[in-house]
C-alpha cells in the first residue's frame, strides 16, 4: 500500500469556520446538493427532501383517510340511511383504519424524523442516506398497491386487523384481502428498513459531545418506535405471508377444518398491533416534549423520567396484546394479568403528562399556535388514557370492547396523540421546512375548529358505546337510541374537517406569502435550529461540537458543562463526509463516507414493489423477473465503491478520492 | 326501506344503565365507580392545566433556573395516579372473579351457534329425544343460572346480551362458554359485535326471560313436531315450501331438513325475524321472503320469486306453524 | 471543550470494519430477522399445542440427513470466517479457497434440502404439520439462498481485489449474515427434528 493509501484511509479531521458564502460553504454546497430536474428528483437522498416527501403523501393519505371517514359519517348520521351498500361500507371502513393506522400515523412521523433527526443530531444525513430513499419509495408503492384495488370496488374489506376465517377464501374469494396481505408484507419491508436506519443513525451519528442523555425526546421516541418496529413488523409480515398461503396455496395455518387456528391470527396480529399504537403515539410526544418547552421558556421538566417512561412504554406494551382479546375466551387467570399489564402501561403515561403540566407551571407560556395545539393535546392524551384504563379493567371490556366506547377511545389515542402534535409539529418547524411563518391567525382559528369539532365528533362516541352501539356497523335502526349521538359525530367531524381544512389553506398560502423566517423564530433549544431556515443540503457547514441539552439556550441556562461551539468545528469536505461518533458518550470514532444520489434505491424499490404485484396476479414468470432485477439493483447498489472507501484504492486515479 | 322493531323501546343496549342480572350488575357498578374516578382525574388534570396556563408568575429575570423542583410534580403525580391505579386493579380483577363463575351449578345449558347472520340455538336434554332447535330468540327460566355454550358455523361472531352479561367470541372450532341470569321477566336484546361480514350490523338476537311455569309451558311447545293442517291452501302452500325453501330450513315432522338456515317448526311462536330485524308478521313475512336481498344486502337468504297465488299460500302455510 | 476539538489521534475513513454503518445496519437486520424466524417456531409450538392431530402426522422425523446437512451448513460457517481472517493477514488465495469451500458445502446443503423435500410423499398443502414444515424450511431455504449469493459475491469481490487486510468491512458483514443464517438452522433443526421426540 502506498502513502497516498494511508492517507485516504485515516485522517485527522480538519477544524475550522464555514460561514456563509466562504469556499469551504461553497465547495460543502457543491458537494451535497442534488442536481435540478426529474434526475435529482428520482435519485436524491437527502433526508430533508425525503422526510418532506414523506410529510406530503402522508398527509395525502390523511386526506383520503379523511374523506372515507366523512363518507361514512353522511352514512350514519341518520338512523336506516340508504346512502352506502354494506359492501362499499366494509371497504371504507376498512380502507379508512388501514390508510390512518399505517399509511399515515406512522409514515408522518417517519416524515417528522427524517427530516429532524440530523438537524437535531448535528450530522450532515442519516447513517444510510439511500437506505432512507428505498423506505420512503417503498412506503409510497405499498400505499398506491394497498389502493389499486380501491377504484375497482375491490379493496381490503374486513376490517383493519382482518381476522380470519372471515378472510379466508371461503369467505372472501375476491383480490379484496390478497391487495392488503401483498401490501402490508410490502410496507412491513420499507417501515423495517426506515427503523434501522434510525437505530443506526441514533448509535453512530450524533454529532460530539451530543452524549445519550442529551438527545431530544422526539429522537428517543422515534429510537423507541423503531426498536418496537423491528421487533413488531415480522410477526404482522409472516401473519400476512401465512393468510396469503393460505388462500392462494391451500395451507391450512388458519383453516379449521384442518386443524388450524383462528386464534393465532388474533395472537400474531395483535403481538404487532399494540407495539404499533404505542410507534406511532411516542414520537408524536416526543414532538411535544420537544417543542413545548421551546413555547414555556424553559426546558422540560424531567428529561430522565420522560425519556425513560417512553422506553417503559413500549417494554409494557410488548406484553399487553391479549387486552385485544379477552372477550375470546381465554381463562381468566391470563386474562388477570394482561388486564393488571394494561392498568400498569399508564403509569409511564402518568410521568409524560405530569411533566408536561408542570413545565407549563414552571415555565413562561408564550400562546403561539403550536403551543395552542400542544396545550390541547395534553388534554385530549388525559381523555384517551383514562378512557384506555376503562377497556384495560376485565369485565368492564367485556361489555365496552368492540362497540363504538372502543372507536372513541382509539380516535382520542390516534388523533390526539398524533394529529394534534403533528399539526402542531407543522406549525412549529414550518419556518425550518420552508423558511416562512405560517399565519398565526389563521393558526389559531384552525385550532380552535379542530379542537371544538374534535371533541364534538369523538366525545359521543364514548356514549353510543355506553348505549351500546356495536362497531362496523353500516346502519342502525331509529329506536336503538343512537340517533342523537350520531348525528352529534357527524357535524363534529365536518367541524374537524373544516379545522384542518383550514390548516392546510394556511399552509398554501404561508408557503407563498409568509414573513421570511429567521434561523431560530421561537427561540428554540436544539440544535436543528442553530442551521439557516431552509437549511442548506449539507446541514451543517461545521460538525458542532455540543456541551449541553439545550445548545442555543446556553446563555439562559447553565448545566454546567461550559459552552457547545457551533460555529467552529470539524470542516470535513473530501467529499460526502460526517462524523461517526461513539454509541453513548459520542465521541468522535469515524470519518464516515456518504453516498452520492442514487437511482438503486428507486429502482429497487419499484422492482420489488412489481414482484409483489406479479405475487398478486400470479405472474409468475414476471415476479421471477422482477426478483432478477430487484437483485441486480440491490448488487449495484453495495457493489464496494472507492468513494465510500469500501474497497481498496489499488490504483490511484483521477475520479478517486476527491481533493482540490 | 326502514328496518322495523317492535314496541318504542329506549336503548335496549344501555349496559351502562341497566343490568338485569348477576353476570351483568357487577360490572355495571364496575362501570360506574370507573366512570366517576376517570372524570374526576380529568376534571383535576384539567384543572391543572389550566392553572399552569394562566398563573400568576414572577417577573422574568431573563436566567431560566432550572433547579425549581419541577421534579416533584412527577414524584407526586405518578404517585397518586399509581395509587389509583392499584386500586382500580384489584377492583376490576374482584369484579373478574365475581362474573367469572355463576353463584351456583346452571340449571339450563344451550347452545348457540352463530351463522351468517343469524343464531341457532339448541336446546339439550339428557334425553336426546327431548332436545330441540329454533333461531334468534332464547328462552330462559328468570332467577336461575344458564350456561351458553358458543360455537360458530363459519367466521367469528360475538354473543352480546350486554344487559345481562359481557360479549365472549363466537370461534370457529372451539366452544366458549359464558353464563347468564336473568332476574326480571323481560325480553331482553342481543346483538354480534364482532364483525362478520357484510350483514353484521343486522344479526341480533333476544333473550326471552319467563317465569318458571311459562318457560316450561314453552319448552314442552317447542319440542312438538309442527302440526300440519290439511286444508287445500295450506297444502298448496306446504308444496311451495318444499319447493323452494326447504334445502336450507327445517321444519321438524315434514320432510324439510335444510340445515343452512333458521328452523322454522314454531316460526308463529317468535316475535321477530331475519336476525331480530322485523317484526314476525304476516306482511313483514311475506316482504322478506319477496325481497331479502334489498332488506339485507348480501343475506344468504334469495329474494323469492313467487306468483302472488304462490306468496299467499305460502304464507298461509307458514301461519300455521305455531 | 478543547479535549474534544483538538482531535491528536486520526481517526479511520470510510468503512471501517466494525465502525462501518453497515455491520451496525446488518446487527439490526439479524434482530429482526431474527424475529421472524422466532414468530415462525412460535406458530409452529402455538399450532402443535392446540391441534388434536397426532403430531407429527406421518410420525417421528428421521434424523439422518437432517443432522448430516447441519454439520454441512456449521462447516462452511467455519469457512466463511477462515476466509475472514485469511484476507485480514492478506492471504488472498487461502481466502478465495476458503471462501469457495463453504459455497461449496453451502450449495451441498441446498441440494441436500430438496432432496429431503423431494422424498417426502406429500407437500404443503397436506395437512397442518407440512404446511408449517414446508413453510418454516423454505423461509429457512430462501434465506441460505440469499446468503450464496452474497458468498459468492464476495468471493467475485475478493478475487477482483477489492478487499486487504485494511479494507474488509463487506466480508466481516457478509459473513455475519452467513452465520445467521446457520444459527437460525440450529433453531429450524431442533424445532422440526428434535422436538418431536420429546413429547
Amino acid at each position: 500500500m502506498t502513502d497516498s493509501a494511508d492517507s485516504s484511509l485515516i485522517r485527522v479531521p480538519e477544524v475550522g469556520c464555514a460561514p456563509r458564502g466562504s469556499d469551504a460553504e461553497i465547495r460543502l454546497a457543491s458537494l451535497w446538493e442534488t442536481p435540478p430536474g426529474w434526475r435529482g428528483w428520482l435519485s436524491t437522498v437527502d433526508h430533508k427532501t425525503i422526510g418532506l416527501r414523506y410529510l406530503v403523501t402522508a398527509f395525502l393519505f390523511l386526506l383520503l383517510g379523511g374523506i372515507e371517514a366523512l363518507i361514512m359519517r353522511l352514512q350514519l348520521a341518520r338512523p336506516d340511511q340508504t346512502l352506502l351498500t354494506p359492501e362499499q361500507y366494509s371497504q371504507l371502513f376498512t380502507m379508512h383504519g388501514v390508510t390512518m393506522i399505517f399509511l399515515y400515523a406512522l409514515p408522518v412521523l417517519s416524515g417528522f424524523s427524517n427530516y429532524l433527526w440530523p438537524l437535531m443530531l448535528g450530522s450532515r444525513d442519516m447513517a444510510f442516506p439511500r437506505l432512507n430513499a428505498l423506505s420512503y419509495w417503498l412506503f409510497l408503492f405499498a400505499g398506491l398497491f394497498l389502493y389499486a384495488s380501491f377504484p375497482l370496488g375491490q379493496a381490503p374489506n374486513d376490517g383493519w386487523f382482518n381476522y380470519v376465517p372471515l378472510t379466508d377464501r371461503l369467505y372472501n374469494t375476491g383480490p379484496n384481502i390478497d391487495v392488503y396481505a401483498l401490501g402490508m408484507v410490502l410496507l412491513g419491508i420499507s417501515t423495517t428498513v426506515g427503523s434501522i436506519n434510525f437505530i443506526v443513525t441514533l448509535f453512530r451519528m450524533r454529532t460530539p459531545g451530543m452524549s445519550i442523555d442529551r438527545v431530544p425526546i422526539l429522537v428517543w421516541g422515534t429510537l423507541t418506535a423503531s426498536v418496537a418496529n423491528v421487533f413488531a413488523i415480522p410477526v404482522v409480515s409472516l401473519a400476512f405471508f401465512m393468510l396469503w398461503l393460505d388462500r392462494q396455496f391451500g395451507t391450512h395455518f388458519f383453516d379449521v377444518v384442518n386443524g388450524g387456528k383462528p386464534l393465532l391470527w388474533q395472537h400474531l396480529f395483535w403481538m404487532f398491533g399494540h407495539p404499533w399504537v404505542y410507534a406511532v403515539v411516542l414520537p408524536a410526544m416526543g414532538i411535544v416534549s420537544d417543542a413545548l418547552p421551546t413555547f414555556c421558556r424553559r426546558p422540560l421538566v424531567g428529561y430522565a423520567p420522560v425519556a425513560l417512561s417512553t422506553m417503559a412504554t413500549m417494554l409494557l406494551g410488548f406484553g399487553v396484546w391479549i387486552h385485544h382479546m379477552f372477550a375470546t375466551g381465554l381463562p381468566s387467570l391470563a386474562l388477570s394479568f394482561f388486564g393488571a399489564t394494561s392498568m400498569v402501561i399508564s403509569i409511564p403515561s402518568a410521568v409524560a403528562v405530569f411533566a408536561w403540566i408542570a413545565t407549563i407551571w414552571l415555565g413562561r407560556p408564550v400562546f403561539n399556535t403550536p403551543f395552542l395545539f400542544f396545550a390541547g393535546f395534553v388534554l385530549l392524551f388525559v381523555i384517551g388514557g383514562l378512557s384506555g384504563v376503562m377497556v384495560a379493567a376485565v369485565p368492564l371490556d367485556f361489555q365496552l370492547n368492540e362497540t363504538y366506547f372502543v372507536v372513541a377511545h382509539l380516535h382520542y389515542v390516534l388523533l390526539g396523540i398524533n394529529v394534534f402534535p403533528v399539526v402542531g409539529g407543522i406549525y412549529y418547524w414550518f419556518p425550518k421546512f420552508f423558511g416562512r411563518m405560517m399565519s398565526e391567525t389563521l393558526g389559531k382559528w384552525s385550532f380552535w375548529v379542530m379542537f371544538i369539532g374534535f371533541n364534538a365528533g369523538f366525545f359521543p362516541m364514548h356514549i353510543a358505546g355506553l348505549l351500546g352501539m356495536p362497531r362496523r356497523i353500516y346502519t342502525y335502526a331509529p329506536n336503538m337510541g343512537w340517533n342523537t349521538v350520531n348525528l352529534i359525530t357527524s357535524v363534529g367531524a365536518f367541524v374537524f374537517a373544516a379545522g384542518l381544512l383550514l390548516f392546510l389553506v394556511n399552509v398554501v398560502v404561508s408557503l407563498r406569502r409568509g414573513a421570511l423566517a429567521a434561523e431560530n423564530p421561537w427561540a428554540a433549544p436544539t440544535l436543528e435550529w442553530a442551521t439557516p431556515s431552509p437549511p442548506p443540503a449539507y446541514n451543517f457547514a461545521v460538525i458542532p461540537i455540543i456541551a449541553s441539552r439545550h445548545p442555543l439556550w446556553e446563555d439562559w441556562v447553565d448545566e454546567g458543562y461550559g459552552r457547545s461551539s457551533l460555529e467552529t468545528g470539524y470542516l470535513l469536505m473530501e467529499g460526502r463526509e460526517t462524523l461517526g461518533t461513539t454509541p453513548l458518550d459520542a465521541r468522535p470514532d469515524v470519518i464516515l463516507k456518504m453516498p452520492d444520489d442514487s437511482y438503486a434505491p428507486f429502482f429497487l424499490g419499484l422492482f420489488s414493489s412489481l414482484v409483489f404485484a406479479g405475487m398478486l396476479l400470479h405472474a409468475w414468470d414476471f415476479t421471477g423477473l422482477m426478483v432478477m432485477a430487484s437483485s441486480l439493483s440491490l448488487i449495484a447498489w453495495l457493489w464496494p465503491s472507492k468513494a465510500l472507501a469500501q474497497r481498496v484504492p489499488a490504483i490511484k486515479t483521477d475520479k478517486g478520492v476527491a481533493h482540490v | 326501506m326502514s328496518i322495523a322493531l317492535p314496541e318504542e323501546e329506549i336503548a335496549p343496549l344501555n349496559y351502562f344503565l341497566h343490568s338485569y342480572g348477576p353476570a351483568s350488575t357487577p360490572t355495571l357498578h364496575l362501570g360506574w365507580v370507573f366512570a366517576s374516578i376517570v372524570a374526576m382525574v380529568f376534571l383535576i388534570v384539567a384543572a391543572l392545566l389550566i392553572a399552569a396556563l394562566v398563573h400568576k408568575r414572577q417577573p422574568d429575570t431573563g436566567k431560566i433556573d432550572n433547579d425549581d423542583n419541577g421534579l416533584r410534580w412527577i414524584y407526586i403525580g405518578t404517585g397518586i395516579s399509581t395509587f389509583l391505579l392499584f386500586g382500580m386493579a384489584v377492583y376490576a380483577l374482584l369484579t373478574l372473579n365475581a362474573i367469572t363463575k355463576p353463584p351456583q351449578p346452571p340449571a339450563l345449558t344451550l347452545t348457540i351457534t352463530g351463522y351468517d347472520w343469524w343464531w341457532k340455538v339448541e336446546y339439550e336434554h339428557d334425553d336426546p329425544r327431548l332436545n330441540f332447535v329454533t333461531a334468534n330468540e332464547i328462552h330462559i327460566p328468570v332467577g336461575v343460572p344458564v350456561l351458553v355454550k358458543l360455537k360458530s358455523a363459519d367466521v367469528i361472531h360475538a354473543f352480546w346480551v350486554p344487559v345481562l352479561a359481557g360479549k365472549t367470541q363466537m370461534i370457529p372450532g372451539l366452544i366458549n362458554r359464558q353464563w347468564l341470569q336473568a332476574d326480571i321477566p323481560g325480553i331482553y336484546r342481543g346483538e354480534c359485535t364482532q364483525y362478520c361480514g357484510l350483514q353484521h350490523a343486522h344479526m341480533a338476537l333476544e333473550v326471552v326471560a319467563q317465569s318458571p311455569a311459562e318457560f316450561r309451558q314453552w319448552q314442552a311447545a317447542q319440542r312438538k313436531p309442527a302440526v300440519l293442517s290439511s286444508a287445500s291452501d295450506i297444502d298448496a302452500g306446504r308444496k311451495t315450501f318444499m319447493d323452494h325453501c326447504s334445502g336450507c330450513h327445517s321444519i321438524r315432522g315434514t320432510e324439510a331438513v335444510g340445515a343452512h338456515a333458521p328452523d322454522l317448526t314454531h316460526l308463529k311462536s317468535r316475535r321477530l325475524i331475519a336476525g331480530g330485524t322485523f317484526v314476525n308478521t304476516p306482511e313483514q313475512q311475506k316482504q322478506w321472503i319477496a325481497h331479502a336481498q334489498e332488506l339485507k344486502p348480501g343475506a344468504r337468504m334469495p329474494s323469492m320469486v313467487l306468483s302472488p297465488a304462490e306468496m299467499a299460500s305460502l304464507s298461509a302455510f307458514l301461519s300455521t306453524l305455531d | 471543550m478543547s479535549e474534544v476539538m483538538q482531535l491528536d489521534r486520526p481517526l479511520p475513513v470510510g468503512s471501517e470494519g466494525k465502525r462501518a454503518g453497515g455491520w451496525w445496519g446488518l446487527l439490526a437486520l439479524i434482530v429482526t430477522e431474527g424475529a421472524l424466524f422466532g414468530y415462525l417456531l412460535f406458530s409452529y409450538f402455538y399450532l402443535a399445542s392446540q391441534t388434536q392431530q397426532h403430531w407429527p402426522p406421518e410420525g417421528l422425523p428421521p434424523l439422518g440427513i437432517a443432522s448430516l446437512n447441519t454439520v454441512i451448513l456449521l462447516a462452511s460457517s467455519g469457512f466463511v470466517w477462515a476466509s475472514e481472517r485469511c484476507i485480514r493477514r492478506r492471504q488472498l488465495q487461502w481466502s478465495l479457497a476458503s471462501m469457495a469451500v463453504a459455497i461449496l458445502l453451502g450449495a451441498g446443503f441446498v441440494l441436500i434440502q430438496f432432496r429431503e423435500w423431494s422424498h417426502k410423499s406429500y407437500d404443503m398443502t397436506t395437512n397442518l404439520y407440512d404446511s408449517l414444515y414446508f413453510t418454516i424450511t423454505g423461509f429457512h431455504l430462501l434465506h441460505v439462498a440469499v446468503g450464496l449469493v452474497i458468498l459468492l459475491l464476495l468471493l467475485l469481490w475478493t478475487a477482483l481485489g477489492y478487499f486487504d487486510d485494511r479494507r474488509y468491512a463487506a466480508v466481516t458483514i457478509g459473513g455475519v449474515y452467513w452465520h445467521f443464517v446457520d444459527v437460525v438452522w440450529l433453531f429450524v433443526f431442533t424445532t422440526l427434528y428434535l422436538t418431536p421426540y420429546l413429547f
